[in-house]
């Protein structure tokens, strides 16, 4: 349904998106995934027409989205909450798109009801509205006129757990009827568990495209196995570990070892170390493939001067360092 | 909060039901589809003109401008035993607005870009031509409304005048000072969308606007005092002069007709060439 074909926009020098293709088909959510200026925006703009392009092209349904008469039919598009006007109502703000799209003014309250907006802040002017209230408006405008598309970029951002939840089902039934999803985010959590596809981004390229477990498996061999493990004396295991050769990283609470998990079990036995947590890592895999694609456009990149020790709590957010020190190392 | 369960949003039309072959999946199929009529795009733009706390309030604040000004001059002129007629009136009133007026016409265009609106607009509807002549249009339907209110507001001055002074009232409206006007009204706010197009920012669009109608007289006079010549160009470029004829529909000669068109464009063919033109080719964040 969206075909993006050699996509190219140059800025000056500066390449923000290079050469970019895929297609979204119906009835699946494709996400968009990249690290913080990889060009998911600009891809997205470009695909409305808001952004032309250097070079190739963006069809939507087999039209350039200039093509399609009153495209908002066709395609819900949200690229930014926040770019409405501060001093219109929520309501006065759909109605306007509802006018324009040429629907009834029922479907204004429809939407509002979707996204779960009462009736008195819908009346309450934009500029008072908070992040999460501004999203869900704006998945109410995108999805105003009914589209068979809908482009979408990070659609979660401000919105609460409860929120995240609810939009997860929305764009879920919404493809099961056979509409196409583009969506774009940074969170690998959240697009992991929406897209059934997903397009990987970084410095303006895609690395990787396919479902969850067709980019899995295409990386597996080139990466080695890791264990995570946690133990009530993390330190003497690593040391154990290194002994043996096995490359040990701290891992959350515990560490990663770049070894089947039977030989950390077997070490572990041999020296009489009590192992609270060990398992093999598969579920993060696919962060560490991520992190891995894009490495080269990631900001974080790890400080020459090592790990500083294993953080208190739970275990760190995404994204980590990509590839921190041996654990036991510089002190 | 909560989350109730979605509607269908989508039921796929009929012709998708069996997806073609298409290399891209199945194309969307526009023979359903209209184009946005320009009436509804009109539509929503005047909406757009009106429907914000500051456009809002500017138009009551203009509305309690003229109002009080009508009625301080119809008081006057009753305790003064002065002659008037209805187009005394109107005439004030359009004076008054025609100042006010194009700060609409440039917010109209302005906050598109101060609020990012544009960004909105211009997915609903990408051809972006459409929604600028939408805008224009929009601009002439309120220069027509206030120059339709200001004959209304003149006519009711009159009426209280005729009741105080049943002598000193004639009931004779001359057109031509209306249409003059009218024509005036058009070109004000045409400026006030030219600049806006160009400079897409409120604040330097209205200074630009007032500074835009001084600025040529004082430069015209400074060159004109220097070099003799300059006497014989001025009428072909110097738009505020040329624009004379038309205030009192007094335009006869080709000549004139030549000056206003020289300096026209280059007054205003030239800033509305250049904002239409950066418009339509922007890069809308
Ligand atoms: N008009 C412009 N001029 C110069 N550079 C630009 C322009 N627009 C975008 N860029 C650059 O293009 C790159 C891609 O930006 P883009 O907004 O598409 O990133 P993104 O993937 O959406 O990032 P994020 O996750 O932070 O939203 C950035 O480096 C940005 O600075
Ligand atoms: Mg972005």
């Amino acid at each position: 349904m969206i075909t993006v074909e050699g996509l190219t926009r140059t800025y000056g020098d500066f390449t923000a998106v290079d050469d970019v293709s895929f297609a979204c088909r119906p009835g699946r959510v494709t996400g968009f995934l990249g690290p913080n200026g990889a060009g998911k925006t600009t891809t997205m703009r470009i695909l409305v027409g808001l952004t032309p392009a250097t070079r190739g092209r963006a069809l939507i349904g087999g039209h350039t989205y200039h093509q399609l008469r009153n495209p908002a039919r066709h395609v819900g598009v949200l690229l930014d909450a926040g770019a409405q006007h501060g001093g219109r109502t929520g309501r006065e703000i759909l109605t306007l798109g509802a006018t324009a799209m040429g629907l009834p003014r029922s479907r204004v309250d429809e939407m509002l009801q979707l996204v779960s907006l009462t009736e008195t802040e819908a009346r309450r002017r934009l500029r008072h509205y908070s992040l999460g209230m501004k999203q869900r408006l704006g998945i109410a405008h995108a999805l105003l006129g009914e589209p068979q598309v809908l482009v979408l970029d990070e659609p979660a951002n401000g919105l609460d757990p409860a929120g995240i939840r609810w939009m997860r089902g929305l764009l879920k039934d919404y493809a099961d009827r056979g509409g196409t999803v583009l969506l774009s985010s940074h969170l690998l959590h959240e697009v992991e568990q929406i897209a059934d596809e997903m397009i990987l981004i970084g410095h303006g390229r895609v690395v990787a495209q396919g479902d969850k477990k067709t980019l899995m498996d295409s990386h597996r061999g080139t990466r080695a196995e890791t264990t995570h493990v946690i133990c009530l004396d993390n330190d003497r295991l690593a040391e154990v570990l290194r002994e043996r050769g096995v490359t040990v990283r701290p891992h959350g609470p515990g560490l990663a070892a770049e070894c089947a998990s039977v030989d950390v079990g077997r070490a572990a036995a041999e020296h009489q170390l009590v192992l609270t947590d060990l398992r093999a890592a598969d579920e993060g895999g696919l962060e560490d493939l991520f992190l891995e694609l894009t490495s080269a456009t990631q900001r974080e990149q790890p400080s020459a001067g090592g790990w500083a020790g294993p953080p208190a709590g739970p275990p760190p957010g995404f994204p980590p360092p990509p590839a921190p020190p041996t654990y036991g190392g510089p002190r | 909060m909560s989350h109730p369960a979605p509607p269908p949003p989508y039921q796929p039309p009929a012709s998708t039901a069996s997806p073609a072959a298409t290399p891209g999946g199945p194309g969307i199929d526009l023979r359903g589809t209209a184009s946005i009529p320009l009436a509804r795009l009109v539509q929503v733009e005047l909406r757009k003109a009106l429907d914000t706390l500051a456009s809002f309030w500017f138009v009551v604040g203009l509305a309690i401008i003229v109002v009080g000004t009508e009625v301080l001059l119809t008081i006057a002129i009753i305790v003064q035993e002065e002659p008037s007629t209805p187009g005394d009136y109107a005439s004030v009133a359009s004076f008054i607005t025609g100042i006010g007026l194009p700060v609409l016409a440039i917010m109209l265009v302005t906050t598109e870009w101060s609020q990012r609106t544009a960004m909105v607009t211009f997915t609903i509807e990408p051809r972006r031509e459409r929604v600028l002549l939408a805008k224009y249009a929009v601009c002439l339907v309120l220069t027509i409304a206030t120059v339709l209110l200001a004959l209304v507001l003149g006519f009711v001055c009159a009426g209280v005048c005729e009741l105080a002074l049943p002598d000193l009232t004639t009931w004779e409206v001359d057109w031509s000072v209306i249409a003059g006007f009218f024509i005036t009204q058009v070109l004000a706010m045409t400026l006030g969308f030219a600049l806006a197009c160009l400079l897409l920012n409120t604040p330097a669009a209205i200074v630009g606007f007032f500074v835009y109608r001084l600025l040529p007289l004082l430069v015209f006079s400074a060159i004109g005092g220097f070099f003799e010549w300059f006497q014989d160009v001025q009428p072909y470029i110097d738009f505020e002069v040329a624009k004379g004829p038309l205030y009192d529909l007094s335009l006869d000669s080709a000549e004139e007709l030549l000056q206003l068109l020289t300096s026209g464009l280059l007054w205003l063919g030239l800033p509305l060439g250049f904002g239409l033109w950066r418009i339509l080719r922007a890069e809308v964040k």
